[in-house]
């Protein structure tokens, strides 16, 4: 075991800030294209069935058919980076943009005719009422995209994006579960950690919505 | 101070048509500077889209209303609905918002200066009633529907506005409770000199406040008329009202 972290440590780390950048990269890009999208929708209805469902779409193709159907797909296509961050950006879109929607549907009737019938104007709306009212679910969907993403992006190895994955597909070709299982537990203690750290955020900004309860 | 018989509000013919169905039909009245009008009706009668079609959240489908002598399709909107103040039945008070922020909510749209916005709050908290001390820094969910609707009204008043519009603004509340806001409110009116529409279901609120009483039934204005002249009214909806002011046994 000792042996085992001497010779592969220094990897291991270096693969992991490898997974946490791809990941970071792709939901950032999620978040910026998916709140957006949500917000549109709610504003425009006629464009939240195709939104919607190029979102769906994106999150039913096999994840390893998406990496490989990239590569030959000229500008954001190819080998390594940047066409893992694609890739998982697609598949990061669909809970952000889905949540933003629901979570701003979601305001009180009441709340929103109040600010209107006050004269604030529709960005007014949006952004003192609307978004910070929905806060909370639209975390809870960034925090769903994260963790799909962390265990996703272990697949972006096939494609030479580096990442934990690199390691799994090393064990599994060379049958050798402790390799395997070096990609795998800090993948999974990763997912944990961002599940855990984007919950916490969530409650304490969700907390104000627990007093439109009343 | 605008002098007494200036209109504030004037509806010329309104109908608003939704779905091919008349919300509101032929509407014609006037509501002059600090006059108290209730609109009463049944629920569905039209009391709510009239108020809407004032602060222009609705549009009518033909027809003019008039807002201190403009027709509202002039005004800017959103310049229109901060000269009115707003009383919705659910209140709307914005629950991630402190009190003094909810009430400060059209100064600030307005641009005023902190200091005077702060000032301006206190001010209002007592004039309803409320310690700013106790209230200023709390929110919504930490206070009874009493106190929720005083902020709503307080709130509504922030900016000074000329005209009042509130949808069954004591609605929710129990009867102990209501007739005490009841008469505080008229007390304010009388004091601040505003001019009120005021829509309930409830004939007692209507005789309590209102310099006019307007009945509403099924869109269309059936009765208009002073507190006195309404007594004696003999529209049919109007007596079914009365006979609600009846205790049991009494009739």
């Amino acid at each position: 075991m000792m042996q085992f972290i001497n010779r592969y440590g220094s990897e291991i780390i270096y693969r992991a800030i490898e997974h946490l950048y791809l990941v970071t990269i792709a939901i950032a890009i999620a978040i910026a294209l998916g709140i957006p999208l949500g917000i549109l929708i709610t504003r425009k209805p006629q464009f939240k069935k195709t939104i919607l469902g190029f979102a769906n779409i994106m999150q039913t193709i096999p994840s390893l058919a998406l990496f490989g159907l990239l590569i030959p797909v000229p500008i954001i296509g190819g080998i390594g980076d940047r066409t893992a961050i694609i890739a998982l950006t697609m598949y990061s879109l669909l809970p952000i943009i889905r949540n933003t929607y629901t979570g701003i549907i979601g305001v009180d009737p009441a709340i929103r005719e109040a600010g209107k019938g006050m004269g604030m104007t529709d960005w007014q709306l949006l952004f003192q009422v609307e978004i910070p009212l929905s806060m909370g679910v639209i975390l809870a969907g960034v925090r769903v995209a994260a963790v799909i993403a962390i265990g996703l992006a272990t697949i972006a190895a096939a494609i030479g994006a580096g990442g934990l994955g690199v390691f799994i597909f090393r064990g599994v070709a060379t049958v050798n579960n402790q390799l395997l299982f070096a990609g795998a537990i800090p993948a999974a203690l990763m997912a944990l950690a961002a599940d855990f750290g984007l919950g916490l955020i969530e409650k304490r900004l969700s907390k104000s919505e627990v007093k439109t309860i009343n | 101070m605008p002098s007494k018989n200036e209109t504030a509000v004037q509806c010329f013919d309104v109908t608003y048509r939704l779905n091919r169905r008349n919300l509101v039909e032929n509407l014609n009245f006037k509501v002059l500077q600090g006059e108290v009008l209730v609109l009463l009706g049944r629920s569905g009668s039209g009391k709510t889209t009239t108020m809407k079609l004032i602060n222009n959240l609705l549009t009518p489908s033909s027809g003019e209303i008039t807002v201190m002598g403009k027709p509202t399709t002039q005004w800017n909107s959103i310049q229109l609905r901060r000269k009115i103040g707003y009383v919705i039945q659910e209140i709307g008070l914005f629950p991630h918002f402190t009190v003094e922020q909810n009430i400060g909510l059209v100064p600030k749209l307005e641009g005023w200066e902190g200091d005077r916005i702060q000032s301006r709050v206190r001010q209002l908290l007592e004039l309803v009633n409320l310690d700013p001390q106790h209230f200023a820094k709390r929110y919504p969910s930490q206070l009874s529907g009493g106190q929720r609707q005083r902020v709503g009204v307080a709130r509504a008043l922030a900016a000074d506005p000329p005209v009042l519009l509130m949808d069954e603004p004591f609605g929710a509340l129990d009867p102990i409770t209501r007739l005490e806001l009841q008469r505080e409110f008229y007390q304010l009116q009388q004091q601040l000199g505003k001019t009120v529409i005021l829509v309930t279901h409830s004939i007692q609120e209507a005789f309590l406040l209102a310099s006019r009483i307007g009945l509403m039934q099924d869109g269309r204005l059936v009765e208009l008329a002073s507190p006195d002249d309404f007594m004696k009214s003999q529209q049919p909806e109007a007596i079914a009202f009365l006979e609600c002011l009846q205790l049991p046994g009494t009739g």
